[in-house]
């Protein structure tokens, strides 16, 4: 048994950890496990160049950019922006388990690119979610306000990760079809997602409960607070 | 017919497309980079034809396209491309309301179309959509006439589809290539025999006649794997190739949709806890200001490890039926 190909796996810990371009790192792995398992240049290069080229599907995404840009560009997201705020009636708890759904939706009919940590979280969720935690009370110390904006990223993480993979036509499920493909299994993209809903359906009413007992915590830490506060006025 | 070598072109095209704007405004290392690219999609169909002939020279080419991206990645600078003004923006989002969403959903909508319909749709006694790769086919012809719809609605010239395209590719920059790469890595690993490196060590580990022992190697290796990597697309042919198909699919006769679905949705797990995955869990406390650089993954790990366990339960429950 030959390990020194695990090399490759040491590159990109390495590359990792002193933060190298990543697009750089994978490639020099490839190379150096290649070069340990004993391929020649010329056989490494064609095989980086077929794995490659065999896996190109996994950008066909990149075509729904032009369709978007346009769209952003006569306000796509002024106009979703201006729509969630006319909403009434939010709390964070509700605020942050619509977004949870909207975004799983979404992920699951592929338009992954639509929301996002840069796109909607930053813009839109976090702000949103720190004034639907101030609506009733005080306004939120330093640490909890942090806390309130992490949550609101990992929310945006979760229903990504967990709406995406029920797409047919996205990386995770293509990538399971190829995989099984070059090994000599055909499977359709359909019975490959189908088993993924019902992860999706967990990781809503988990995540769900896991934002309704954040804002729970949150309530009450600031009441003690609150009460702490008034004592302390009172002595 | 349609063929999903269309698709390929036509990205080609707007990659192409991308570079030459790039080289316009003398940002020399990102049009070279999407130009590479672009050769590698619109030649990627002759590359394997000529490899399955037994002309190993076009794929050899291709691999030094490959390396010549790696080298020009680093050099890729994100830069802030002009975008029309927030108030032009918002007039217009004022003036066209809900319409905006409609283009947006032609893309689900049609893709779903034909991935539904597609194998039905025969004119002149041919086909319309070649079966091969017919949902990905329908992705392309989807954002197509998306980009027509946002055109027209929009009133907007047709250059702008290609002046917007290119503004989101390059706020993606090289991280839009990070998934073909990894996914490039794992063929290389399978060829290097990395799967069996780990699948005989796990197999030294584990009793491998216990259904129960693999389906916790296999689970549990995609979470690790993926911290390590910071990617469960990378993890995902390793492990499978190393344990999920010679283990639980032949050895014990899983279901193979199972377990590759639920075995990638571990490695989504995994991706909920590593800094790893930059995009996901660092980018954000950047964005948001946080003083702790795990703040996002703190905010996030119950959920991971509690959804861990229920696909592992759910592996064992529905996989061996």
């Amino acid at each position: 048994m030959n390990y020194w190909p695990l090399l490759g796996v040491a590159v990109v810990i390495a590359g990792f950890v002193r933060r190298d371009n990543p697009v750089l790192v994978v490639v020099v792995a490839g190379v150096v496990s290649g070069l340990a398992a004993g391929f020649s240049v010329p056989e490494l290069l064609g095989l980086l160049g077929t794995s490659f080229v065999s896996n190109r599907a996994l950008l066909l995404y990149a075509l729904t950019l032009p369709a978007i840009g346009v769209l952003e560009r006569a306000g796509l997201r002024e106009h979703a922006a201006r729509w969630i705020g006319s909403l009434r009636g939010l709390t964070l708890a509700r605020l942050l388990t619509s977004y949870l759904l909207l975004r799983q939706v979404l992920s699951m009919l592929g338009l992954t690119n639509v929301a996002g940590q840069a796109q909607t979280v930053r813009p839109l969720l976090a702000p949103m979610s720190e004034a639907t935690a101030e609506l009733r009370g005080p306004p939120l110390g330093d640490a909890d306000r942090q806390r309130v904006r992490a949550m609101a990223a990992a929310t945006d993480n979760v229903g990504l990760f967990f709406g995406e993979d029920v797409f047919l036509a996205l990386g995770a499920v293509l990538l399971i079809q190829g995989f099984y493909a070059t090994h000599g299994i055909v499977l359709a993209p359909l019975a490959i997602a189908l088993w993924a809903l019902p992860t999706a359906i967990a990781a809503f009413v988990i995540h769900a409960l896991r934002v309704l007992l954040f804002e729970r915590a949150l309530t009450r830490r600031r009441a003690v607070a609150a009460a702490a506060e008034t004592a302390h006025a009172e002595d | 017919m349609l063929r999903i070598e269309y698709a390929y072109w036509l990205l080609a095209a707007f990659l192409a497309a991308a570079a030459w704007i790039n080289l316009r405004e003398r940002r020399l290392a990102a049009a070279a980079f999407w130009a590479v690219l672009a050769l590698l999609f619109g030649g990627g169909t002759g590359v394997l034809a000529a490899d399955a002939a037994g002309n190993p020279l076009p794929a050899r080419i291709a691999g030094v396209g490959v390396l010549l991206l790696a080298l020009l990645a680093p050099r890729m600078r994100r830069v802030q491309v002009e975008e029309v003004s927030p108030e032009m923006r918002l007039s217009s989002a004022v003036r066209l309301g809900h319409r905006l969403f409609l283009p947006a959903l032609l893309i689900p909508g049609v893709t779903l179309l034909v991935a539904v319909l597609g194998g039905y749709l025969i004119a002149d006694g041919h086909r319309l959509f070649a079966a091969d790769q017919m949902t990905l086919t329908g992705l392309a012809l989807a954002s197509l006439l998306a980009a027509l719809a946002a055109l027209r609605m929009t009133r907007a010239p047709a250059p702008a589809a290609l002046r917007e395209g290119r503004r989101l590719l390059d706020t993606l920059g090289w991280a839009a290539l990070l998934p073909l790469v990894l996914a490039a890595l794992g063929g290389v690993f399978t060829q290097s025999g990395v799967g069996q490196d780990i699948a005989h060590g796990v197999g030294l580990l584990i009793p491998v006649d216990s259904r129960l022992a693999c389906v916790l190697a296999y689970g549990l290796g995609m979470v690790v794997f993926t911290v390590i990597m910071g990617n469960a697309f990378a993890a995902f042919p390793v492990l499978t190739a190393g344990i999920g198909l010679p283990l639980l699919v032949q050895l014990h006769g899983a279901s193979p949709a199972i377990v590759g679905s639920l075995g990638m949705l571990c490695g989504y797990c995994g991706t909920l806890l590593t800094p790893m995955a930059a995009n996901f869990n660092i980018v954000p406390v950047a964005l948001l200001e946080l003083d702790s650089p795990y703040a996002v993954i703190r905010a996030q790990w119950p959920t991971a490890l509690l959804l861990l366990a229920f696909n592992l339960v759910l592996m064992s429950a529905l996989a061996f039926r």
